[in-house]
C-alpha cells in the first residue's frame, strides 16, 4: 500500500509568553504522519507533547512553522473555516471532557448538533456510535454513572461522530487502571482497522506505545530526538531520553554495580526477537568459560515478537571479555558497552 | 387580634412584595446574566478575550457594588421619576431594584460559569463550536445548577432590599413595618411582617435548592 502523508508538521515552534521572557514549549518541530497508521508522541511530563497535539487542530496556535492536516493548512485558517476544519479531527482527553448535564448519547448527539445535524439524524447515528463502542444500554446514563472506561469509551463515541479522518488521543488512558487502559487500546486499534482512521497517541507510558503504535516520536525537552518504527527505537535506542522512557527505573538499577569494580566493564544485550527460544546468556557463559553478572533484565512481547534487554556485567580478565565479544557477534546479537551507570 | 383592614394590608403588602421581588430578579438577571457570560468570555484566559472591555465592565460593576443600597436607592431617585414618572410605591422600586441588583447578579453569574470545567469547554472548541455555542449549548447547561443556587441567593437578597425601600416609601411589607411598626411603634405589626418575611426567605431558597439539587446530574 503507497503510504500517504494525512499530517504534515514543518518547522513549528511554541513559545508561551511568561514573566521572564518567553518559555519555549516546542521547537522546530518536523513530523509526518501517514494515513491509516497509529502514531506515538511519547515524552515525560513537561516535555511538550500536550502542546504539540493542540497545535495539531489549532487549539494552540503555533508562534511559527506549518500545519497541514488532509492537505489543509491548518494554520493558515481562522474563525469559521478553522471550526469546520476541526470537525475532520476528533479528539479524546484523560480526564474524558463529557458535558456532565447531559446523557451518554447527548453527549455523542452533541458535536452532529453543532454541526447542524438535525436532532433525529443526530440520535441514529450516536446510536451506531454507541454501539460500535460498547455502550447501547448505558445511552440514558449520565457520565457520574458510568467508570472510567465506560466514559472514555463515550468520549471515543463522541469524537468520532463527525466522522473525522484523524483522531487525537491525549493522554487517553492515563486516568485508567492496567485492565481498562488495555481495553481502550483495543477499541482504538479496532476503529484504525475497520474505520480507516489515523490515530496520533500522545503518552508517557512505553507499555501504550508498544501496544498500538507503528511509529513513534519521542519528545524531550521541546524537540523530537528520536523517530521511527517502534521496534527500532526499542532495539536501538540512540538517546538518552529513548532509554529513559524505554526502561523507567533505569537509574535506579545502575546503582546495582557498586559490587563490581569499576573497571569491570557492562555491556547492554539486546534481544530482538530472532532468537526467541535459545538461552543465550547460558550458552555464552557455557561457551566462553567466563561468568558474567546479570544487572538488569527485561523482556516484553511487540507485536508478537519478544524483544528485551539484558546489562551484564563481564569479568575482569581481557582474553574473557574477548572470547565473550566474539561469540555475541558469531550469534548475531546485537549488543553495546553501556557507559557509566546509564543503561 | 387584627382587624380585617390590617389583615388586607399585609395580604396587599405580601402581594406587593412578590410583585417587587420577582420583577426586580427577572429584570436584574436580563441584565446580569449576559454580562455576567460577558465578564467570563472576554477574560484574558477566555474563550473570546477582549481585555479591555472585561476592565472597563469589571470597574463599572465594582463601583455600582459599592454603593450601599439605601443610599443608591435615594442617589437613584432622578433616574426612577424619569423612567416611572413617581418615586414611591412598588412600581418605582423596582427600578433602584434592578440598578443595585444587576451588578451582584453579574458577579455571581460570572463564579458560577467559572466553575465549568475548562476541559469540557476545550473539548468543544475541538468540535469546531463557536463562541456563541460555547455559551448556550456548554457553558450555560452546564452551570445550571450553580446559576440556580446563585438565583435563590439573589431573590433573599433583592426581597431584603425590597424591605429597605420602606423606608423611602417604597411600598410593600417594607412600607408596612416602616409606617406602622417603627413610626408607630405596633409591635405586633412590626413582628408580623418580620415573621412573613422569614417565611418568603425561606421559601424562596428552600425552592432554589431544592431545584438545584433535582437538576444536577453529577451526584447520582
Amino acid at each position: 500500500m503507497e503510504e500517504r502523508e494525512i499530517i504534515r508538521i514543518e518547522g513549528l515552534t511554541k513559545r508561551f509568553p511568561g514573566k521572564d521572557g518567553d518559555v519555549v514549549a516546542l521547537e522546530g518541530i518536523n513530523l509526518s504522519v501517514n494515513a491509516g497508521e497509529i502514531f506515538g508522541i511519547i515524552g515525560l511530563s513537561g516535555a511538550g507533547k500536550s502542546t504539540l497535539v493542540r497545535c495539531i487542530n489549532l487549539l494552540e496556535r503555533p508562534t511559527e512553522g506549518r500545519v497541514t492536516v488532509c492537505g489543509q493548512e491548518l494554520s493558515m485558517l481562522k474563525g469559521k473555516e478553522l471550526r469546520e476544519a476541526r470537525r475532520g479531527i476528533g479528539m479524546i482527553f484523560q480526564q474524558f471532557n463529557l458535558l456532565m448535564q447531559r446523557t451518554a448519547l447527548e453527549n455523542i448527539c452533541f458535536p452532529l448538533l453543532l454541526a447542524g445535524v438535525g436532532k433525529r439524524a443526530a440520535e441514529a447515528r450516536a446510536l451506531e456510535l454507541l454501539e460500535i463502542v460498547g455502550l447501547s444500554e448505558k445511552r440514558n446514563a449520565y457520565p457520574a454513572q458510568l467508570s472510567g472506561g465506560q466514559k472514555q469509551r463515550v468520549a471515543i463515541a463522541r469524537a468520532l461522530a463527525n466522522e473525522p479522518k484523524v483522531l487525537l488521543c491525549d493522554e487517553a488512558t492515563s486516568a485508567l487502571d492496567p485492565t481498562t487502559t488495555r481495553s481502550i487500546l483495543a477499541l482504538l486499534k479496532e476503529i484504525n482497522a475497520n474505520l480507516g482512521i489515523t490515530v496520533i497517541v500522545i503518552t508517557h507510558e512505553m507499555r501504550v506505545v508498544e501496544e498500538i503504535c507503528s511509529r513513534v516520536a519521542i519528545l524531550d525537552a521541546s524537540h523530537i530526538v528520536e523517530m521511527g518504527r517502534v521496534e527500532e527505537i526499542f532495539k536501538k535506542p540512540k538517546t538518552a531520553a529513548a532509554r529513559r522512557l524505554l526502561f523507567p527505573g533505569g537509574e535506579q538499577h545502575a546503582e546495582i554495580p557498586a559490587f563490581g569494580t569499576k573497571s569491570q566493564r557492562m555491556l547492554r544485550i539486546v534481544f530482538d526477537g530472532m532468537t526467541p527460544f535459545e538461552p543465550v546468556i547460558a550458552n555464552m557463559v557455557l561457551a566462553c568459560g567466563a561468568p558474567v553478572n546479570i544487572l538488569f533484565a527485561n523482556t516484553r512481547a511487540i507485536e508478537g515478537k519478544t524483544v528485551g534487554q539484558m546489562v551484564v556485567q563481564l569479568p575482569e580478565a581481557q582474553d574473557a571479555v574477548s572470547r565473550i565479544e566474539a561469540y555475541l557477534n558469531t550469534q548475531n546479537v546485537h549488543y553495546e558497552e553501556v557507559a557509566d551507570h546509564v543503561f | 387580634m387584627f382587624s380585617e383592614e390590617m389583615l388586607n394590608l399585609f395580604g396587599e403588602g405580601t402581594l406587593e412584595t412578590f410583585y417587587m421581588v420577582l420583577t426586580s430578579t427577572l429584570l436584574a438577571y436580563l441584565i446580569g446574566l449576559p454580562l455576567g457570560v460577558l465578564l467570563v468570555v472576554s477574560d484574558k484566559d477566555g474563550i473570546h478575550p477582549m481585555p479591555i472591555i472585561n476592565r472597563v465592565l469589571g470597574v463599572i460593576i465594582n463601583l455600582l457594588r459599592s454603593a450601599p443600597f439605601l443610599i443608591l436607592l435615594v442617589a437613584l431617585t432622578p433616574v426612577t421619576r424619569a423612567i416611572v414618572g413617581t418615586t414611591l410605591g412598588s412600581t418605582a422600586t423596582i427600578v433602584p431594584l434592578v440598578i443595585g441588583s444587576a451588578p451582584f447578579i453579574a458577579r455571581m453569574v460570572e463564579s458560577s460559569i467559572k466553575e465549568v470545567d475548562r476541559g469540557v469547554i476545550e473539548a468543544a472548541q475541538s468540535m469546531g463550536a463557536s463562541t456563541m455555542q460555547i455559551v448556550l449549548r456548554v457553558m450555560l447547561p452546564e452551570a445550571k445548577p450553580s446559576l440556580l443556587v446563585g438565583a435563590a441567593i439573589a431573590i433573599t437578597t433583592i426581597l431584603g432590599y425590597s424591605a429597605m425601600a420602606g423606608f423611602v416609601g417604597g411600598g410593600g411589607l417594607g412600607t408596612i413595618a416602616v409606617n406602622y411598626g417603627v413610626y408607630r411603634y405596633q409591635t405586633d405589626v412590626m413582628l408580623v411582617t418580620l415573621a412573613m418575611l422569614v417565611i418568603i426567605v425561606q421559601l424562596f431558597q428552600e425552592l432554589g435548592m431544592r431545584i438545584a439539587t433535582r437538576i444536577d446530574k453529577r451526584r447520582k
